[in-house]
């Protein structure tokens, strides 16, 4: 007896082929499931005797039933997957967890100090209660300001030897390698290499915005060098041939064809190169300074900044302590919100800026 | 206006490597001359020495003479900035520059040397050129769209458009076609054919039935070996290459049974 199937040969092959194309799979609604069990024991955990942690570890520990459950029924390519998703998820929540507690701290405690009067008034002549961050906020921007105006020119000049005329000899190769260098330098480096200089002019003791300044710029030039140096390479050679053919001089191709082609992301890596070095705060201790009165010119004198603030608030608050110390925090987050806004700004810009087609 | 080239004993190299060799050829004026050969045997290479586009890629330097009217363009006194405003270059994919408009695409000789023009006369260079590349029609409601917006063919007419609108001598077009369907194929033909009342036009194509109907003058490069450099084989009136070559390798190459 071979067979009492009736049908064709013709229609078991294909049923049989298509049976080989098959496998068992979990259903779709699994993983939501063992997540859903997961979390609830997390929660479960957290709110009983176990504690927080206890408690998280446990359901995340659960979760770990999906791979398996797969292992047995899909067999051990789909559990491997599962299982390098799970750990790719993981991963990315233990990332969100500092970042959470960030925000979440700064804005608890650095939001009730907030008031019009807090972003609007110094700090002279204020002892004890009131008083604002009106000369940081100034000094950040001007000092931070001044730094931008002093790397930009540098570092997107570098980039465009580099790209544009280097291409890969020993000078653009010397130059790279310095930047490489330069972006490893410690910014309290930056901070005493930007006084050393300033006393060479201006005697021992120097107090000057434009030193903060020179010490940011230092730490944001090698940033801006190779933002600015990856997006002048996007750019396609074929469009910087079409200028040279075009009878179009070198030095023009550059400045009218391949950095308008790469401003947007020029742009962007300049606002995060901002964003990067808005917060630093020993270089300014050492160059800047801290003072309590607002201070618009940058070649005289100390200039109070936000970073600077938040920690002499914090490090020695006075008498009594609790208005300087919430007045830290207000600072703190004025300095996470300029951050978070110059974020939003490079976005808007990459998006406004960049070429426009129906590519 | 339009000028003949004169090329003697040119050797082309990229640093120590000779990629072309001993390249004697008349390209006579008003006249479509086809280059034809097997990839990597320097027809675009060479094509790039007739506007001294060639040197853009570093180490890359020629020997010989490549005379456009009796001048030297590669004499010592020539200034290649000058010499590419003269011989203008289609190239082969089409490359309209992302940030500009149809309009400023068209006009982009002009722009990016920073020419200034009144508005009534850069709107007739506009209209000129794209009546000449044949691409007016399609784009004159949408001049302010940009031009990498536009289809393939249509991208690749606005870069004939492109390289016409500075008035050249010479139009140099490396495989203008390679990248577009036959209908946008054909349009770029008919265009070359009208081209050439005005303009002296050398064209590289792997594609030996548009070299048979565009071009009065066809030459044949092949390589002589893996590594050795290119060479002009043979060149003349396309019906006699095409016909009744005389060397037996453009025969096979042109029949398809090369190698």
């Amino acid at each position: 007896m071979t067979t009492t199937d009736p049908r064709p040969q013709r229609d078991r092959d294909a049923e049989e082929l298509l049976s080989s194309l098959r496998g068992n799979t979990l259903p779709l609604w699994a993983p939501r499931v063992v997540v859903g069990i997961a979390a609830t024991v997390a929660v479960l955990g957290a709110l009983s005797s176990l504690g927080v942690v206890r408690g998280v570890l446990l359901g995340w520990l659960l979760t770990f039933a999906l791979p398996i459950w797969s292992r047995v029924v899909e067999g051990p390519r789909k559990a491997t997957d599962r299982l390098v998703t799970l750990l790719v998820y993981s991963a990315f929540s233990l990332a969100l967890i500092p970042l959470g507690s960030i925000i979440w701290t700064v804005f608890s405690r650095g939001l009730s100090v907030m008031s019009a009067e807090f972003l609007t008034y110094s700090m002279r002549n204020v002892v004890g209660e009131g008083g604002g961050i009106y000369h940081a906020i100034m000094g950040t921007l001007l000092i931070t300001g001044a730094a931008t105006v002093i790397s930009v020119p540098i570092g997107l000049f570098t980039a465009i030897y580099i790209v544009e005329y280097g291409d890969g000899n020993r000078v653009s190769k010397g130059i790279r390698f310095l930047v490489d260098v330069m972006t490893g330098i410690p910014s309290i480096v930056a901070g005493l290499f930007a006084y050393a200089l300033f006393v060479l002019f201006f005697g021992e003791g120097v107090r000057m915005g434009i030193g903060g300044s020179v010490a940011l710029a230092v730490l944001m030039i090698p940033v801006v060098v190779r933002s600015s140096e990856e997006m002048l390479k996007l750019v396609p050679n074929e469009l910087r041939e079409a200028s040279l053919a075009l009878g179009v001089p070198q030095w023009r191709t550059i400045a009218k064809v391949v950095v308008p082609t790469a401003l947007a992301g020029i742009v962007t890596g300049v606002t995060l190169a901002i964003a990067r070095v808005i917060g630093e705060t020993a270089p300014l201790l050492i160059i800047a300074g801290a003072t309590d009165s607002t201070n618009f010119n940058l070649f005289d004198g100390r200039m109070a900044t936000l970073p600077v603030f938040a920690y002499t608030s914090i490090r020695f608050p006075g008498v009594p302590p609790e208005f300087s110390i919430d007045r830290g925090w207000g600072a703190a987050l004025t300095l996470l919100v300029i951050v978070m806004l110059l974020n939003l700004v490079a976005r808007l810009v990459s998006f406004f800026f960049s070429p426009k087609g129906e590519r | 206006m339009a000028k003949s080239i004169d090329v003697s004993d040119l050797n082309i190299y990229y640093g120590d490597f000779l990629a072309v060799e001993g390249v004697n050829i008349a390209i006579p004026a008003r006249s479509v001359t086809a280059f034809i050969g097997p990839s990597g045997c320097g027809k675009s290479t060479f094509l790039r020495s007739l506007n001294r586009m060639h040197e853009v890629i570093p180490g890359a330097h020629v020997q010989g003479k490549v005379l456009i009217d009796g001048e030297d363009l590669y004499a010592d006194e020539m200034d290649p900035v000058n010499v590419r405003r003269m011989v203008g270059m289609v190239f082969q994919r089409p490359n309209p520059f992302p940030t500009m408009s149809i309009y400023d695409n068209v006009l982009a000789g002009q722009k990016l040397n920073s020419k200034r023009m009144k508005k009534s006369e850069s709107d007739a260079i506009v209209e000129r050129s794209l009546r000449s590349a044949g691409l007016w029609a399609e784009v004159k409601d949408r001049l302010s769209r940009p031009g990498s917006g536009l289809s393939g063919g249509q991208q690749q007419r606005l870069c004939i458009a492109r390289a016409i609108s500075v008035e050249p001598e010479v139009l140099l077009m490396d495989e203008p076609c390679s990248a577009l369907d036959p209908i946008s194929t054909s349009v770029i033909e008919d265009l070359i054919h009208e081209l050439k009342e005005k303009y002296t036009i050398v064209i590289v194509t792997h594609n030996m039935q548009q070299a048979a109907r565009v071009s009065d003058e066809t030459a044949f490069f092949n390589l002589s070996g893996v590594g050795k450099p290119g060479k002009l084989v043979e060149s003349g009136r396309t019906e006699k290459i095409f016909s009744n070559p005389d060397e037996e390798a453009t025969e096979a190459y042109i029949q398809g049974r090369f190698g």
